[in-house]
C-alpha cells in the first residue's frame, strides 16, 4: 500500500521548507494520514493522474493538484472533479 | 473510484492493524504539522516528482520484494531520461499494474511536466526526482533516515514543489 507511504514522505519534504501536494487512491487512508495537501482522484488503485496515454487527463489532474499548493489551510483534502 | 474493498484481504488486514494514530499528527511535531507556503508563482517554480510506485532505472538495483518490513530504500531518477526505460518492482499486486506498463506517466509524468515546462506553467522540472517501493510496514527507517534524505536532495536542488503519487 502507497497510499499511507505518500504521506508520511510528503510531511517530511514539506518540514524540509518546500511546498507539496499529493494524489490520493483512497480518500481513507489520506484522512488518517493527513498529509500537508491532497488531491482525491476518483480512478482504481494503479491509476493515479486517470488514463495511460491520455495527456490531456494527465495534465488536468496535475494543475488541479498544483492549484492547491497556494492553500495553506492544512491538511487540504480536495476531489477532483472531472 | 478506489474502495478500501478493492484492497487485497491481506492488505486490508495489514492497513487494519497499520498504527496510523502513531504515525498521525500529533499537536506539537514539528514534522507533522509542518506547513511551508508557496514562496512565488508556480511559473517560477522548481519542480519535482517523488512517487512510491517501486520504479526503477534499468541499471539500478531493483526494490528487495523480500524485506519484511517492506523496502524504505529509495532510487534516484535523472529527470531527463524518457518515463518509459522504467522498472517497476512492487510488492503490492493489489492494484493493476497494465496501465503504468502501458504509460508510466500514469504515475510518473516527466512527459507532463516538460509540457508545463514548455508552456510557462512551472520554471523548470526539477534535474532528479525520487521513487520509493511503499508496500511499507515498518515505516520509522522511511520517516527517520530515507524520507529526510530525500527531502534534504530536494532542497540542494532548490526544488519549491513536489508533486508525490502512490499507485
Amino acid at each position: 500500500m502507497c497510499n499511507q507511504s505518500v504521506g508520511l514522505i510528503q510531511r517530511q519534504v514539506e518540514y524540509a521548507g518546500i511546498t507539496t501536494v499529493s494524489i490520493s487512491l483512497l480518500r481513507e487512508i489520506t484522512e488518517k494520514t493527513r498529509p500537508p495537501r491532497a488531491l482525491f482522484v476518483p480512478f482504481p488503485l494503479g491509476y493515479p493522474l486517470g488514463e495511460p496515454n491520455n495527456a490531456e487527463l494527465q495534465t488536468r489532474i496535475i494543475q488541479a493538484a498544483f492549484a492547491l499548493l497556494s492553500r495553506n489551510d492544512c491538511p487540504v483534502l480536495e476531489t477532483f472533479a472531472q | 473510484m478506489a474502495r478500501m474493498e478493492d484492497v487485497e484481504f491481506k492488505e486490508r488486514l495489514f492497513l487494519k492493524g497499520y498504527p496510523f494514530s502513531h504515525y498521525s499528527p500529533h499537536p506539537g511535531d514539528p514534522v507533522a504539522n509542518a506547513v511551508t507556503p508557496l514562496q512565488k508563482p508556480l511559473s517560477a517554480c522548481v519542480v519535482a516528482l517523488v512517487t512510491t510506485a517501486g520504479l526503477s532505472l534499468p541499471d539500478q538495483p531493483p526494490f528487495d520484494l523480500t524485506i519484511r518490513n517492506g523496502d524504505s530504500s529509495f532510487r534516484e531518477i535523472s529527470s531527463d531520461i524518457s518515463p518509459q526505460v522504467l522498472e517497476m518492482h512492487q510488492r503490492s499486486w493489489s492494484f493493476d499494474q497494465t496501465g503504468i506498463l502501458r504509460d508510466r506517466n500514469l504515475t510518473f509524468p516527466l512527459d507532463r511536466l516538460r509540457e508545463m515546462q514548455q508552456r510557462g506553467e512551472i520554471a523548470a522540472l526539477a534535474p532528479r526526482c525520487y521513487s520509493f517501493m511503499g508496500s511499507i510496514v515498518g515505516p520509522s527507517k522511511l520517516m527517520k533516515v530515507s524520507a529526510p534524505e530525500v527531502a534534504r536532495r530536494l532542497t540542494a536542488d532548490h526544488v519549491d514543489v513536489a508533486l508525490l503519487t502512490p499507485v
